[in-house]
């Protein structure tokens, strides 16, 4: 292995999958082997099952339909807000010093332990599963929208003024294109980000979701039932994150090297 | 007609954590009549770039102003275009959309802005790159275009900031041949910062000598060379006495920049 030098297209899926099949293999052989209680990790087979039976029987498409939903809900809202705000922090240092320091405390409190507030505010429903995903995405985005755009090349901005750019015409044309991919990326590491925030409200105060039945099949001791849930976020999330990549490939193809 | 007039401009930046403040620039008087090919000639930190900054509109003088056709300069605008030693292409933007990038701005209609940017695609020689993007150019083609992009607006007067200076040798060379024949054919209003000696003086009509910090005007040597120059040139018995003359000028600045440092 050479540093830093590039590996095969082919080669790289090939071993992107080797790991999958190695995890699968050593959680089999520690479960089918009989070295791990079942009553605290169920094997694959029996996951799979499991799988196989709340699909069939408990709906399990509806729960990952209102996850899904309250997830894309909460998060577009947030960005909605966020980065229209960050972009004009980044742009004009006056409402960066506004806003910045708030924003930078109000980032560290934990999106989680707003929810039970929230359902005193909320109460259980919709509203208060995407209040806990704004709160936890919101500020996240804000100020890495606002670094993203504020990192402009400074030449880049001096060029486009002798070029006879206005102030707007800056902010359009060189600060927005500038950071539009950071901030596709930012989107896409946030999102990622908001798929924990749902789960934990779920296990609050809820009567649908993949959240829900985890902790439902806590109750149950169904060590099956919990592995599979959280497997189908983890592929959610996987094919999220590809779809977001392909996405900002297909937009930004000048930001490739 | 256009003519620059700076008048005793001198830039001080403040000093760092209390320190003492830095004379960048010491009051410089400079005129630039109207076809001018001038080039600042000096060693790195004279202030020389500060001094095209500040008639850019990019920097604010500490004393003096700068004059455009009697117009104090206040910012930067259109009518001084400018092409940076750094590479300052759009990356999201191609070959021909950053060229429009200063008529987009002026609002002018789509075909118009193509048909100019045709003009000064054809001008530096990218025919048949419209549609590449800046990081599929090499060092030489993107200085080409930052030209084309700045000749495009039209400005009054050209400033160049070592535009030449991340490029080797060979691609320098041609890119001075093909800057001097844009000049002889459109007769531009052009301020050339360089520390480049035959650079200096192969390109100018004018070379102002720059001392070494505090920068000020130590030499304005007259260059009557014969239009249009070719590379050849830069042997000739003129050219080699110029150079002469030149190189002894600047090693007593350089000489002081490494002393000092």
């Amino acid at each position: 292995m050479t540093p830093l030098k590039p590996v095969a297209p082919g080669r790289k899926a090939l071993l992107g999958i080797a790991f999958f099949v190695l995890f699968v293999a050593v959680w089999a052989a520690a479960t089918l082997g009989g070295f791990v209680s079942r009553t605290f990790l169920a094997d694959p087979v029996t996951m799979l099952r499991e799988g196989w039976a709340l699909f069939a029987r408990f709906g399990f498409a509806g729960d990952i339909a209102i996850t899904v939903w309250r997830v894309l809900g909460g998060f577009v809202l947030a960005a909605l807000c966020a980065v229209p705000l960050g972009i004009a922090m980044g742009a004009y240092k006056p409402i960066e010093a506004f806003f910045e320091p708030f924003v930078s405390f109000a980032r560290y409190l934990p999106a989680s332990a707003f929810i039970p507030l929230l359902i005193l505010w909320a109460g259980i429903g919709e509203m208060q599963k995407l209040l806990v995903i704004f709160i936890g995405s919101f500020f996240q985005l804000v100020l890495m929208v606002a670094v993203a755009v504020g990192s402009t090349r400074r030449d880049l901005v001096e060029a486009a003024y002798t070029l006879g750019a206005t102030s707007r015409g800056v902010v359009r044309r060189v600060l927005l294109p500038s950071a539009s991919p950071a901030i596709a990326e930012t989107l896409r590491l946030v999102l990622g980000w908001a798929w924990t925030y749902v789960i934990v409200a779920e296990l609050i105060g809820a009567s649908s979701g993949i959240g829900h039945m985890i902790t439902d099949s806590q109750a149950l001791l169904n060590t099956g039932q919990i592995i599979f849930g959280i497997i189908v976020i983890g592929v959610i999330g996987l094919v999220s994150d590809f779809l977001f990549k392909w996405a900002n490939q297909r937009l930004y193809p000048w930001s490739l090297a | 007609m256009s003519q620059l007039a700076i008048e005793a401009v001198g830039r001080t930046f403040a000093g760092v954590r209390g320190g003492k403040p830095t004379i960048a620039l010491e009051p410089v008087t400079l005129r630039v009549e109207d076809n001018d090919f001038i080039t600042i000639l000096g060693p790195s930190g004279c202030g020389k770039s500060t001094l095209l900054r500040i008639v850019a509109g990019l920097d604010t003088p500490t004393t003096g102003r700068v004059l455009l056709d009697g117009t104090p300069v206040v910012a930067p605008g259109a009518d001084r275009g400018m092409v940076f030693q750094s590479y300052t292409l759009f990356p999201w933007l191609t070959v021909r959309e950053n060229i429009c990038f200063g008529l987009r701005e002026k609002n002018m209609a789509q075909n118009e802005q193509h048909q100019i940017a045709a003009h000064y695609i054809a001008r530096v020689g990218l025919a048949g790159f419209e549609h590449h993007y800046p990081k599929m150019l090499s060092g030489g083609m993107q200085q080409r275009t930052a030209i084309a992009r700045a000749l495009a607006n039209d400005p009054k007067i050209l400033l160049l900031d070592e535009p030449f200076g991340a490029l080797d040798n060979q691609t320098r060379a041609l890119m001075q041949e093909l800057l001097l024949g844009i000049w002889e054919a459109e007769k531009k209003t052009v301020l050339f910062v360089t520390h480049d000696i035959e650079e200096a003086i192969f390109m100018a009509g004018r070379v102002v000598v720059m001392s070494a910090r505090p920068g000020r005007i130590k030499a304005e040597v007259a260059v009557d060379l014969p239009h249009p120059r070719h590379y050849t040139l830069k042997t000739t018995p003129e050219f080699s006495a110029l150079k002469a003359r030149l190189t002894e000028e600047i090693r007593v600045e350089a000489m002081k920049v490494a002393a000092s440092a």
